[in-house]
């Protein structure tokens, strides 16, 4: 890795930062509060797992047999460290302003999602059990999950809202073809939060053997921390990457925030940099539609999920139903650690509506032959603001979570690519 | 009536109490008071339930099987508002019941724990039940529950360890609420073996009445139960019978299972 010192900034604030082997300073108090969000709003008999999980990382972190072995798969396996590509042809589309890709859609499985799922797969192990549930949006984690526990001989079950199930049919197909079992879930809304209710009913009737293997950095203390932290490589790899690079720091860190896992995970890298970090949220139809999932930017603090966070409710605290476009963006919630940072002020968060998005999935695309997931095309249409914004000495990461062949169905309804569009079009 | 005289009054007649739950405003808000008065007055052939649940019906479930999601979708479709619980418990308790609420813990974090406490209280009620919040969270709430005279329960569950059990129990007050089983609510042929020995495990802890539910449905169970229980829970098997054969049947179960924690 390169020296990264001799770069303009707060120089004592970073040198704290890199000085230590184990970065500090911003970790929850013991209970998995982050100021006045998180903790754990959760039934007591699922706090004897929450419990375990959280003693068994702690001595999992320090145990170099478990280092050693994350680190081993996450380099020969999921194919770290991933790469920083940067966009000329899309940046012109920017204000001139350098646009840096951070590629965890290189990564196996198509996202970041598979450095959260090999952390925990390893725990589970560690902790002797020997099932596997999940939920998921797009089908990324489901997908991750599948893969980790087709990796490590762990069954292995998926929730997926039937609505889910139906815009990403191909994720479905690749995770039963991996071992898994897919459950759809039809009740409420039939999407990502309907998955995650079915998900906690059977880990309170099944704890003693299943793991709940939660996606996001959300849910009950230690999940929000737990996968935060087999995130952070995103952030630490991005702002060494962007130095090599650039020989400075970036202005702007920018990602899509759903439940925020893929966002805190690159936030992390940057947070005691002068650098701004910007979440961009899905605003769906836009806000005044009613349909959108623009947690942090239209919601308010209650508690869902195991956590007080942000989140989409009603004036009677019933939560909202979420939408967007994107299926692993369409949660009512937000984890915990993001409301945080947008209260205290550290990290802004600003709302894009699937149109916006889906521009920016097709000028990626067009401009740098890499086709985004449609939760990444959210960060995409956000660095085109921001680039805009700063002008041409501007330099913007943007964590580009994930692949973009789960949504080709999707996109090529909305573009009208799909051959009975193109027929109907012509008669 | 507090809760603790109530459960006093039920020892001194040597049997456990019967606790019946159903969601307020099911099906809709008008009926939802009748299916409740039944609940409280039985058939007449014998008292109903010594202390009636009522549900607040809430989007996101957690903690319940698919019995009570569909009667809590039926209640929030049918244009149920959580200011319209407090006239439900009012007429729980005009109609001499002792009303309990039972809720998730968003819908008072957005009312607002104070209010929410005071507001419960003046309409006659007389404790909630909170099973997605746990004491170390609660410390608005037992300022509150304290201010306002309310008990509140917390639920032990199979898996608590001892330290929980006294931490949980501690933070009680009225009854301790033990799951007999580790799941959500709905109707089983047995209940859980784990029930007793959590029973016995609590006892180590508190003074206080222990309530067991998640899975009663028949006299015969309700008997098991009250066998080594303070107060025998029932939700799930109320909410098939008010949705097969409302109010009537409401009040066939009440007394049936009435039946049942006399005969434990």
């Amino acid at each position: 890795m390169a020296p990264v010192r001799d770069v303009s900034g707060t120089e004592n604030a970073r040198a704290h930062h890199r000085d230590k082997a184990v970065p500090e300073g911003h970790d929850p108090d013991e209970r998995g509060h982050f100021g006045p969000y998180g903790g754990r709003f959760m039934p007591e008999a699922l706090i004897a797992a929450q419990d375990e999980l959280a003693a068994e990382y702690e001595k999992a972190q320090r145990d170099p047999e478990f280092v050693d072995e994350l680190g081993r798969l996450l380099r020969d396996y999921a194919g770290r460290p991933s790469l920083l590509t940067e966009a000329e042809r899309f940046s012109e589309h920017a204000g001139g302003a350098r646009i840096l890709l951070k590629r965890e859609d290189l990564n196996h499985t198509g996202s970041h999602k598979i450095n959260n799922v090999l952390g925990q797969a390893l725990l589970v192990k560690r902790m002797g059990k020997s099932r596997v549930i999940a939920e998921t949006g797009a089908g990324q984690h489901g997908v991750a999950t599948a893969t980790a526990c087709a990796l490590l001989d762990l069954d292995c079950v998926i929730y997926m809202g039937e609505v889910d199930t139906k815009r990403q049919a191909l994720n479905v197909a690749r995770m039963r073809l991996l071992g898994a079992e897919v459950r759809p879930v039809d009740t409420g809304s039939a999407t990502l939060k309907d998955a995650i209710n079915e998900a906690l009913r059977d880990w309170v009737t099944n704890v003693d053997h299943t793991h709940y293997l939660l996606g996001t950095a959300a849910g009950g203390h230690p999940f929000p921390v737990l996968v935060r932290n087999l995130h952070k490589v995103i952030g630490e790899e991005a702002r060494e990457q962007a130095l090599a690079l650039t020989g400075r720091l970036p202005d702007a860190v920018a990602a899509c925030v759903g439940g925020g896992s893929n966002a805190i995970g690159i936030f992390h890298g940057f947070l005691d940099d002068p650098v701004r970090l910007v979440g961009f949220e899905a605003e769906g139809h836009g806000v005044d539609s009613g349909e959108h999932c623009a947690t942090l930017t239209h919601g308010s603090p209650g508690t869902l999920h195991g956590a007080r966070s942000y989140l989409l409710q009603d004036e009677d605290g019933q939560i909202a139903e979420a939408y967007s476009i994107s299926a692993g963006l369409d949660y009512p919630g937000v984890g915990p650690e993001h409301s945080w940072l947008k209260d205290s002020g550290r990290a802004e968060y600003q709302p894009v509506t699937d149109d916006e998005a889906m521009q920016a999935f097709r000028l990626l695309s067009r401009t740098e032959g890499i086709i985004p997931a449609i939760e990444s095309a959210h960060a995409l249409a956000g660095a085109l603001r921001l680039g805009r914004e700063l002008g041409p000495d501007g330099v913007i990461v943007v964590n580009l979570s994930g692949r973009g062949d789960k949504d080709m169905d999707t996109a090529a309804n909305y573009f009208g690519l799909v051959p009975e569009a193109d027929q109907e079009e012509s008669q | 009536m507090s809760l603790h005289e109530v459960f006093t009054a039920c020892s001194r007649a040597g049997r456990a109490a019967l606790l019946g739950y159903l969601p307020a405003g099911y099906p809709t808000l008008p009926r939802s008071r009748e299916l409740f008065t039944a609940m409280v007055r039985g058939t007449g052939e014998g008292p109903g339930c010594d202390i009636v649940e009522v549900g607040l019906p809430y989007s996101d479930p957690v903690l319940d099987g698919p019995t009570i999601q569909a009667a809590s979708g039926t209640a929030l479709r049918s244009g149920f508002r959580v200011r319209d619980l407090f006239d439900v418990v009012s007429s729980v308790a005009s109609a001499g019941g002792h009303p309990v609420v039972m809720t998730y813990w968003n819908p008072v974090h957005h009312y607002g724990p104070d209010a929410f406490a005071r507001d419960l209280r003046s309409a006659g009620g007389l404790g909630v039940i909170t099973p997605d919040l746990i004491p170390e969270e609660a410390e608005e709430w037992l300022a509150a529950t304290e201010r306002h005279e309310l008990d509140r329960i917390f639920l032990v569950a199979p898996s608590s360890t001892e330290q929980r059990l006294a931490l949980t129990a501690k933070a009680s007050s009225g009854f301790v609420y033990a799951a007999s089983v580790m799941g959500v609510t709905g109707a089983r042929d047995s209940v859980g073996a784990a029930a007793a020995g959590l029973v016995e495990r609590t006892r180590a802890h508190t003074d206080l009445p222990i309530g067991v539910g998640l899975g009663v449905r028949s006299a015969e169970q309700a008997a098991e139960v009250a066998s080594f229980a303070d107060g025998v829970i029932v939700g799930s098997a109320f909410v098939t019978r008010a949705e097969q054969q409302g109010p009537e049947g409401v009040a066939e179960l009440a007394t049936d299972l009435g039946r049942g924690v006399r005969a434990g």
